[in-house]
C-alpha cells in the first residue's frame, strides 16, 4: 500500500460541499466522511441532491464550494478515478453493440493492462451479474433488468477499492436484488468501500454498515446504522375517540414535540390514532393529563420507532422508503 | 482510446451506409453520363464533360458533385454526433468516470471524425476511378491546362484531390464538435451543423459580402479543381487548407473550454 493510500481512513471525504444551479441550491453545505471499508447507505428522496452529489464526487459535476477528496486525492485527479467503479443514474449503452462489445469498449478507452486478458475480464464480469448467455445479444434488446446487471458488470470489469453504485437494483427482478446484495456484501468483505444510494430502505437495512440521509440537499443524520437508531425518539400512539381535544391537550404538555394524526391507520371504529414525539415527557403523566383534560383514551402505548419511522420523520411522507 | 473510437464510428451500420451512398454517387453520374450522353462541353459540373472521354475525370467529377451538399451532410452527421451523441445514450458519464480524460475524449473524436471526412472522400474517388475505368475508355488525362499527362498521374491526381477535398471538411467537422458539447440532441448537433454548411457557401454567393469570402470555411471547397492543372497551381489549395486550420484551432480551442468546464448531467 502507498502512503497516501494508509494515511487516509476514509474512502469519500467531502467538506462544505455545495451545487447550484442558477439560483438553485441543489446540494447545501454537505459533510460526507465515509470510511473505508464501510457500506454506506446514501438515502433521500427524490429530488433531494442524492445524484447531484455523486456526479460531483466522481467528477462529472463541479462543485459550486467545498471540497471533495476521493481515495486521499481529488476527483479531478484522473488517476483516482481508476480505483473506483460506478453505476450512475442507471445503465448506457450503445444499443447497436453487443453487451460483450460494450464491456470492452469501456475496457478499451480507459487506463490498464490494455487488450492483455481483456476477454477474460470482460467474461469474468459478465458472469458475475448472469449475463453470460446474453453477452452476444446487442444491448437495445436487453430488458431494463438486464441492461442493470450489465451496468453492475461494467463496474466490476477492473478491481477497484471504491464501488459507487446509485439505485443499483433499479428495475431488478428479486432474484437480481437479492444477488446484488450478496455481491455488495461480498465486495464489502474483500475490503472494497461501497457507497449505495438508494431509496429502498430495507435494502439499506440489510447490507449497510453506515447511513446518510439527505434532504433538499442537506445532511438530515449520519452515521452507523446503531447509532442512527439510537438517535431516534421514541413515540407516544394513543388510540381516542376524541382527536381534537387529545391534539390540544397533547400540544399542551411540555416535553412532547410533534404530534401527528394517523387517519390512514387502521382502529377500531371511532377511534382515531395519534402519534406524539417524546422529548422527556413520560408516557404515564401524560395519560394522567389527558384523563384530567377530560379526552377518553382507549389505547395508550409508548413505541420504539423503527428506522423507516426516522427516515419519514426526517424527510417527511413523500419519501418511499417503505415500498 | 482513438482505435477504439474509430471502430465504433466505422463499425457502425450507420456509417457505413453513408459511405456506400457518397461513393454511389460517382457512380450514378457514370452510368448517367453512359447511357444518356454527356453534357456538351463547358456545361454541367465541372468535369463531366470530360468524363466520357477519360474515366478519371468520374472521380473528380463525382468529387465536384458531393462537396456542396451530399459530403458536408455526411460530416454534419459524424461530427455532430461525436459528443452529444455520447450524452444522449448517457456513455458519456460512464467514459468519463472510466476515467476518459475529457481533452482526450475530444481529440479522439476530431481525429476520428476527421479520418472519415477523409474516408469518404477517398470513397467517392475511388469508385469513381473504378467505375470510370470500367466504363469509359482510360489513356492519357488532357488537364485543365491542355496538357496531358500520364493515365498514372492522373489516378494519382485525383487521389490526390480526394485527400484535399477531405481536408476541407476539417473546418465543418470542428464546428460539429463544437455544437456537439453544447446540446444532448444528436440531431440538432447534425441539423445545426449542416445547415451551417449551407449557409457559408450562400454567403459565399452573395457578391456584396465579398469582403468575408476569404474568411468562410466553404469559400475554396472546390480548390481541388486546381490539381488538375499542369503546373499544379497551389494558391487556392494551401488557401483553403489555411482555412481550415484556423476554423479548426478556433474552434477546437472553444470545445475544448467548453468542454473541460461544463457539468455532465446528461
Amino acid at each position: 500500500m502507498t502512503e497516501a493510500v494508509a494515511s487516509d481512513t476514509f474512502a469519500i471525504e467531502t467538506t462544505g460541499l455545495t451545487k447550484r444551479f442558477a439560483d438553485q441550491v441543489v446540494v447545501d453545505d454537505l459533510d460526507l466522511a465515509v470510511p473505508r471499508g464501510s457500506v454506506y447507505g446514501f438515502l433521500g428522496p427524490n429530488g433531494s441532491g442524492k445524484t447531484t452529489t455523486i456526479r460531483m464526487l466522481l467528477g462529472l459535476a463541479f462543485p459550486s464550494a467545498g471540497r471533495i477528496r476521493i481515495l486521499g486525492r481529488p476527483p479531478s485527479d484522473s488517476d483516482v478515478l481508476t480505483s473506483v467503479g460506478a453505476v450512475i443514474e442507471g445503465p448506457a449503452f450503445y444499443p447497436f453493440l453487443s453487451g460483450r462489445a460494450n464491456l470492452e469498449r469501456l475496457d478499451a478507452v480507459g487506463p490498464g493492462p490494455g487488450r492483455s486478458g481483456r476477454r477474460q475480464r470482460v467474461d469474468d464480469a459478465l458472469e458475475r451479474v448472469g449475463l453470460t448467455a446474453a453477452a452476444t445479444k446487442r444491448t437495445k434488446a436487453y430488458s431494463l433488468g438486464m441492461r442493470q446487471r450489465l451496468s453492475l458488470a461494467a463496474a466490476l470489469v477492473r478491481p477497484v477499492e471504491l464501488l459507487v453504485l446509485d439505485e443499483p437494483t433499479n428495475g431488478l427482478d428479486p432474484q437480481g436484488t437479492r444477488e446484488v446484495r450478496n455481491l455488495v456484501r461480498k465486495l464489502a468483505a474483500d475490503g472494497t468501500t461501497v457507497f449505495l444510494s438508494s431509496h429502498l430502505l430495507s435494502e439499506i437495512e440489510q447490507v449497510c454498515s453506515h447511513a446518510v440521509v439527505l434532504f433538499n440537499g442537506r445532511t438530515v443524520a449520519q452515521g452507523t446504522l446503531p447509532e442512527l437508531r439510537e438517535a431516534q425518539r421514541p413515540t407516544l400512539r394513543v388510540e381516542t375517540p376524541d382527536p381534537a381535544e387529545a391534539l390540544a391537550t397533547l400540544r399542551s404538555i411540555a416535553g412532547i414535540g410533534l404530534v401527528q394524526q394517523a387517519d390512514d391507520e387502521v382502529t377500531h371504529s371511532n377511534t382515531t390514532v395519534l402519534h406524539a414525539e417524546l422529548l422527556g415527557a413520560a408516557p404515564e403523566d401524560i395519560n394522567g393529563a389527558l384523563v384530567r383534560a377530560g379526552v377518553r383514551v382507549r389505547a395508550l402505548h409508548s413505541v420504539q420507532p423503527t428506522l423507516e419511522d426516522l427516515f419519514v420523520a426526517l424527510t417527511g411522507e413523500g419519501f418511499d422508503v417503505a415500498q | 482510446m482513438l482505435l477504439s473510437e474509430l471502430g465504433l464510428t466505422f463499425g457502425r451500420i450507420r456509417t457505413r451506409w453513408l459511405l456506400v451512398v457518397l461513393a454511389a454517387i460517382p457512380g450514378l453520374l457514370s452510368l448517367a453520363v453512359r447511357f444518356a450522353g454527356g453534357p456538351e462541353g463547358g456545361h454541367g459540373p465541372t468535369f463531366l464533360d470530360q468524363v466520357s472521354h477519360n474515366g478519371v475525370f468520374a472521380a473528380l467529377a463525382g468529387l465536384t458533385v458531393v462537396v456542396p451538399f451530399f459530403l458536408p451532410l455526411a460530416v454534419s452527421v459524424v461530427a455532430g454526433d461525436t459528443i452529444a451523441g455520447e450524452a444522449s445514450l448517457g456513455t458519456l458519464r460512464y467514459l468519463l468516470v472510466r476515467p476518459v480524460g475529457r481533452t482526450r475524449l475530444i481529440v479522439s473524436k476530431f481525429v476520428t471524425a476527421v479520418v472519415f471526412c477523409l474516408v469518404a472522400a477517398l470513397a467517392v474517388a475511388v469508385t469513381g476511378l473504378v467505375v470510370g475505368w470500367l466504363l469509359f475508355p482510360v489513356g492519357e488525362v488532357v488537364t485543365l491546362s491542355g496538357t496531358t499527362i500520364t493515365a498514372w498521374q492522373g489516378v494519382l491526381r485525383a487521389v490526390a484531390a480526394a485527400g484535399v477535398v477531405g481536408a476541407s471538411m476539417i473546418g465543418l467537422t470542428a464546428i460539429g464538435l463544437l455544437i456537439s458539447t453544447f446540446t444532448e440532441s444528436p440531431v440538432g448537433a447534425i441539423a445545426a451543423t449542416a445547415a451551417l454548411a449551407i449557409l457559408s457557401q450562400i454567403l459565399d454567393a452573395i457578391p456584396q459580402l465579398h469582403a468575408i469570402h476569404p474568411l468562410l470555411f466553404t469559400h475554396a471547397w472546390l480548390s481541388f479543381g486546381d490539381l488538375m492543372r499542369t503546373p499544379v497551381t497551389w494558391g487556392n489549395i494551401v488557401q483553403d487548407l489555411v482555412i481550415q486550420a484556423c476554423w479548426a484551432t478556433v474552434l477546437m480551442l472553444a470545445a475544448w473550454a467548453r468542454m473541460t468546464t461544463r457539468d455532465v448531467l446528461g
